[in-house]
């Protein structure tokens, strides 16, 4: 490591301790299958989250042929949807979302934007990919066990999950858990490493309050993970062992199918607290590195830095340690005591507040910016838009007695996957079409890419905005068929119809997506190094694709926030985080 | 500029949709008014944010995008600004929540005038049942059911000897008086739910949960489950029937109490032994 003068570089001083040598593949088995490169491990995430994601998406479609037109295709029955909508959540918020952004984005980005050659444990990150495939092969396998998957909903609330009057109650459940305790295992693995990095790993000159808001994002969401997952491990042990050993933890005396079952003392309810607890932080494990990549989205393709960067941290961190305390916002009408009604809808939308600053100050970041109308910053935009429209209608959900009518009905599943399917979904494609050219040294297709998008955003919105006015009719979610009711019009039967066409073209538009993303493998633009012009370290990396240990001989030091855009007095409109400050550049030095 | 008139479009056909949708509430039954009330007041206040961020984000995109020779702003923080807009959130959050806390501290309140009703929830059907002369309902265990007491009641219980009990039936309700609706599982949670009402809460086996409403219109209300209990959950149906006072008496002269019942059974039962000899 080569010692910078300080007169030239106060502040920075020289690095404590000395590099670690890396490790490095001896052959092609270690080097792109047993990989312990961090960057190679994001790619196995990305691709593995996005197969299983592939069998969410065709369920989903599934469940639209039956809500569109209930009756007409006889291979669907309502224990089939109950499978379809079980499988679908657990994947797409667990399997897809959680993996993908962090397992993919953190191992991707990570190491990179803070400077670092890779991950500190990479043996244990490499352990963390393999398990996470094992889960989901697990997972797969439910499809294929007798009685098919659980159809519990992606909650897996006892009693029901593991009785008889519920399908895939004899191994799909047993199989479900199972999958979910390995996925906890792999992550944890996984989250320390990123914990570990972010903390110990940045280069000189990064200082935390100099990181791209993506880190901050992931960072903190996988603090949380580390906090929460833990409460869905030892409810899913105790679930298993209520279901395989006869235990009752969460199984109060009842009857099962007329007869009185083995079960007596625990209680429901617990289960619940625990499901929640991590399922809450869950909404923000996936909703913060979004966030952080929606900034870093806007900021680069507006050319302006982020508005109000400090804010945005402490908005970041104020929600993480919120979304602890707002748990029971999902269990107003279970049966709770409803005094703590009080507190949790005070909790819940006390956090509207932090993130409505987010809101604000991404918009802000575009005023008098030199906005370029990229792929990813039409992603952002529509994030943007799905985001705000999902965050506002959560304040109905939150207000414990707003909720009381609008609770289990469609405009559950309207809100939550207007603000945690979509607009996820929105950065997740942002992100991809803004870092493939670093990743592959290629551009992905623009043309496709705004095909891509229009559909997506104008599709997604139409089949899910309407869906909210379901829900206030009365509609109420997991039908498979709302069958004869007094209060629902046949115009409503219409409107499912015409989301159910809807949600297929957006399904078709995804077909697309896949096609550019291989097709642009080796047709695409060539990128260069950083073609977007991006400040962040990633984009001054010496080799594209960044070779192994990411630097060449010298890691980068870092002199300025990730933010430099358009600074007054430079010859360019960015300024590379890791670019020695010169007379006239001074002004951008932040903070 | 097409994409900045497709975002305000978004906006606009939103709230075109909101204004002219036929798919609506349906017209409420119960003293929940107040529900309705901060539904629409949390609509108005959130209407107005999503229509001025995408308003505003349109215009940014029609005003701002990349031309020859633009060059961005450098401005990284406005601290009064980003103060007034977390205070002006504040407030509007604030407008949100106390009414509705307001609103659910009646919700959670019973009257004491309430009259006690059971509704018991089971794979996949509603049984109720209404204290008799007494005003009581006796009470229940988990452990006492069988094929001749289907609801698990107390057979030595003396409350509940005359508690009318009506099986897989409608449940008929007086309008105008409040009712505390207790709720009990058997099997799983469910949810005892009438859209018409406003009020739901899960049932919980195990648990005796509550919520309280005064049913303020006649008329024949859906009953449904609104927590997934299994593979019929949708077919889980049942039907309220809120009428006059004098037609709910009649209605109820008509229904067999707890005693009557189980003591048909034995009747029942001795006959069949009798024959059998």
């Amino acid at each position: 490591m080569v010692d910078i003068p300080l007169d030239q570089v106060a502040g920075i001083p020289p690095a404590e301790v000395g590099e670690v040598e890396l490790y490095h593949p001896r052959s092609w088995w270690t080097r792109y299958v047993f990989s312990q490169d961090a960057k190679v491990i994001a790619v196995q995430y990305s691709i593995t989250a996005m197969s299983i994601g592939m069998v969410a998406l065709v369920l989903s479609w599934l469940m639209r042929l039956q809500l569109g037109f209930p009756g007409t295709f006889s291979f669907i029955d309502s224990n089939q949807y109950l499978q379809f909508i079980t499988m679908h959540g657990m994947i797409m918020v667990i399997y897809l979302l959680t993996a993908l952004f962090l397992g993919g984005f953190g191992n991707y980005l990570i190491p990179l934007m803070v400077g670092a050659r890779d991950m500190v444990f990479p043996y244990v990150n490499m352990l963390s990919y393999w398990v996470y495939l094992l889960a989901v092969l697990v997972l797969a396998a439910t499809f294929f066990v007798p009685g098919g998957p659980t159809g519990a909903g992606w909650t897996l609330y006892p009693p029901q999950a593991i009785l008889s009057g519920t399908p895939g109650q004899d191994w799909g459940i047993v199989f479900m858990l199972a999958s979910l305790i390995l996925f906890i295992i792999g992550f944890t693995m996984g989250g320390l490493n990123y914990v570990v990095t972010v903390l110990q790993a940045r280069t000189r000159g990064m200082t935390l309050m100099r990181m791209p808001l993506t880190v901050w994002g992931i960072f903190t969401a996988t603090v949380m993970a580390l906090l929460a997952f833990p409460a869905l491990f030892v409810a899913s042990v105790m679930l298993l062992l209520d279901r395989l050993l006869g235990t009752s933890f969460f199984m109060p005396t009842l009857v099962e199918m007329g007869q009185l079952s083995k079960y007596g003392g625990g209680s429901p309810i617990l289960f619940q607290h625990l499901f929640w607890f991590f399922g809450h932080p869950e909404v923000y494990i996936v909703a913060l590195p979004a966030f952080g990549i929606i900034s870093d989205l806007i900021s680069t393709h507006a050319r302006k830095n982020i508005f109000g960067y400090r804010m945005m941290v402490w908005a970041i961190v104020a929600i993480g340690a919120l979304s602890f305390v707002v748990w029971a916002h999902h269990m107003y009408v279970s049966g709770m005591h409803p005094y703590f009604g009080f507190f949790f809808a005070t909790t819940t939308l006390i956090i509207a507040i932090p993130t409505a600053i987010k809101v604000y100050n991404w918009v802000l970041t575009l005023w008098r910016g030199d906005i370029h109308l990229t792929v990813p910053m039409l992603f952002a935009l529509g994030f943007i838009v799905t985001f705000v429209n999902g965050g506002l209608t959560g304040l109905f959900l939150g207000n414990v007695v707003v909720d009381v009518p609008l609770s289990d009905t469609m405009f559950v599943v309207a809100h939550f996957h207007m603000v945690m399917g979509i607009a996820p979904i929105m950065a997740v494609f942002g992100g991809i079409y803004h870092w493939y050219p670093k990743v592959t040294g290629r551009m992905l297709n623009d043309l496709l890419g705004k095909f891509h998008f229009w559909v997506t955003f104008i599709g997604a919105y139409a089949v899910f905005f309407p869906m909210h006015y379901l829900g206030l009719l009365g509609m109420p979610r997991r039908y498979h068929d709302i069958g004869e009711t007094s209060f629902v019009p046949a115009s409503a039967h219409d409107l499912n119809a015409f989301m159910s066409v809807a949600a297929l073209i957006v399904g078709f538009a995804q077909l697309v997506f896949l096609f550019n993303l291989v097709w642009s493998l080796f047709k695409g633009k060539e990128a260069g190094g950083n073609p977007w012009g991006a400040t962040s370290l990633e984009w001054q990396t010496p080799e594209t694709p960044p070779g192994h240990g990411n630097w060449g001989k010298e890691l980068p030091v870092v002199y300025r926030w990730a933010y430099d855009y358009s600074v007054p007095g430079a010859a360019r409109d960015f300024v590379p985080q890791n670019e020695p400050p010169s007379g006239v550049v001074a002004q951008g030095a932040h903070p | 500029m097409a994409v900045a008139l497709i975002l305000l479009l978004v906006a606009i056909a939103s709230v075109l949709f909101h204004v002219y949708s036929p798919w609506w509430w349906t017209p409420i039954a119960s003293n929940w008014r107040y529900i309705d009330d901060t539904i629409n007041l949390t609509f108005w206040i959130t209407g107005a944010v999503f229509c001025a961020v995408i308003a505003f984000m349109a215009y940014c995109v029609f005003r701002f995008h990349h031309k020859e020779g633009r060059r961005a702003a450098y401005n990284p923080e406005n601290k009064k600004l980003e103060w007034w807009l977390s205070i002006g959130t504040a407030i509007g959050v604030v407008a949100m929540l106390a009414p509705g806390l307001v609103v659910w501290h009646q919700f959670v309140t019973v009257p004491a005038d309430a009259t006690d009703v059971e509704v018991v929830g089971q794979q996949w059907m509603w049984s109720y049942r209404l204290p008799g002369k007494d005003g009581r309902l006796g009470t229940s265990d988990a452990r006492l059911i069988s094929s001749e007491n289907p609801l698990g009641l107390n057979p030595n219980d003396p409350n509940g000897q005359d508690d009318v009990v009506v099986q897989n039936d409608d449940l008929h309700l007086p309008v105008g008086k409040p009712v505390k609706v207790l709720l009990r599982s058997i099997d799983v949670l469910h949810d005892f739910y009438v859209p018409e009402f406003r009020a739901k809460m899960d049932m919980i086996p195990g648990s005796v949960t509550y919520y309280w409403l005064t049913p303020t219109r006649t008329g024949t209300f859906d009953v449904l489950c609104a927590e997934l209990c299994g593979a019929a959950h949708a077919q889980m149906r049942s039907r309220v029937i809120v009428e006059e006072e004098k037609e709910y008496h009649a209605w109820l002269e008509k229904q067999r109490t707890f005693a009557a019942l189980s003591g048909q059974r034995d009747v029942a039962k001795a006959a069949y032994k009798t024959g059998s000899e």
